[in-house]
């Protein structure tokens, strides 16, 4: 019986631990939500471990136990699936940041270099850059991306 | 112009000072890719090249796509990419460009094996290079025998899609990067140039390096001819 409150508490205390991550804002909504399902669950079937027994005759499985494994290894799955697609967001994310940085810093160098940083609100900007390649037919502070 | 660099300390000043010989009127950028070698000093140093100075290390891809975006912006009307380890040759530049109009293409190559120079690959990796190329030449409609080349230059249409879509994964910097200009409808042809041996590092004859040199290719390829068109990468709001 001891085992069953182990537990029990286990699960409790780890969905208490994700609260509390969430409250002082050290996971995001939308990453709890998914651990928070599976605590909940967790907690559900470690108070009432028929169900888990009635769950694995529904759907067929001969041991209650390898029906939580498999559920559990495909959450992770899909859990970590999510974390890369994430992951992929964030390094796009940075490789533009790093590019807009790289682009800005440029333009404050020329600006420094070539006219004096411009100050106040009566200052005039500079006139743009002209490449030498550029024939005219556009600005060059121009932005021709759609 | 453009001219990603990593860690090329040692061979960008002797490249930026052969492209302001041959060259006296274009402008040269010299995209520094995160280098902790002092790169972006020895560039600032020649006088001769405008530098983007990338805060973190990009890839060639990344350091590429920053270059475009810059092309794009300051609205220029060709770009020119060439290794900053020195293996182009810059009096190529001016018939490579030239050819963008002669053979009225947007995006042309300057390639080895194309009957000029003596540069050579032997062995695997030679025939995964051939296995790429002959891939490529179909997509394209048109001979390429260099697909892997860092020698390009490309017209205002392609500076605008290259902007916007220049993958910083394996072998995106350029197999994947024809494909997208392919499939964006952009004509990609290509001229033969002479490659000189590289500054530093051998080539690897390794049989193994070169399968899987063509395997990654061969799925960044199918990758690319799966991907739908015109879509934003992850994390992009344009």
């Amino acid at each position: 019986m001891s085992g069953y409150w182990f537990a029990v508490g286990a699960c409790v205390a780890l969905v208490l631990f994700l609260v509390v991550l969430l409250r002082t804002r050290r996971l995001r909504e939308k990453y709890a939500i998914t651990w928070i399902v599976v605590g909940i669950g967790m907690c559900v079937f470690g108070a009432f471990p028929g169900a888990v027994a009635g769950l694995a005759r529904l759907v067929g499985v001969q041991t209650p136990s390898n029906l939580l494994f498999a559920m559990a290894s495909i959450v992770l799955l899909l859990v970590c699936i999510q974390l890369s697609t994430e992951i992929t967001t964030l390094e796009e994310e940075t490789r533009t940041l790093t590019e807009e940085v790289a682009l800005l810093r440029f333009d404050v160098e020329r600006l420094a270099a070539g006219r004096g940083v411009p100050s106040g609100p009566g200052a005039q900007p500079p006139p743009p850059v002209v490449p030498l390649e550029l024939p005219g037919d556009l600005p060059a502070d121009a932005d021709p991306r759609p | 112009m453009i001219v990603p660099a990593w860690n090329e300390r040692e061979a960008l000043p002797g490249v930026l000072a052969e492209l302001a010989t041959a060259l006296p009127h274009a402008d040269v950028l010299v995209v520094n890719d995160g280098s902790t070698d002092g790169t972006a000093d020895v560039a600032r140093a020649s006088g001769t090249a405008m530098v983007l100075d990338l805060p973190l290390n990009l890839g060639v891809g990344g350091a590429m796509r920053a270059g475009y975006r810059f092309a794009a912006r300051e609205g220029y009307d060709a770009a020119v990419q060439v290794d900053a380890d020195g293996q182009h040759d810059p009096a190529d530049v001016a018939r490579v460009v030239a050819s963008l109009d002669e053979l009225g293409a947007d995006v042309v190559i300057g390639a080895r094996f194309a009957g000029v120079g003596a540069y050579t690959v032997r062995g695997p990796r030679r025939w995964a290079m051939q296995v790429l190329s002959g891939v490529l030449s179909r997509i394209a409609g048109t001979r390429l025998t260099d697909t892997t080349s860092g020698f390009r230059a490309s017209n205002r249409r392609a500076i605008r899609l290259f902007a916007d879509e220049y993958p910083a994964e394996y072998l995106g910097d350029t197999v994947e990067s024809l494909v997208i200009a392919c499939r964006s409808g952009l004509t990609v042809r290509q001229v033969g140039v002479e490659m000189r041996a590289r500054s530093a590092g051998v080539p690897s004859h390794n049989p193994a390096k070169a399968a899987l040199f063509l395997g990654r290719a061969m799925l960044a390829l199918l990758i690319a001819l799966s991907r739908p068109l015109g879509q934003a990468p992850a994390g992009v709001h344009r």
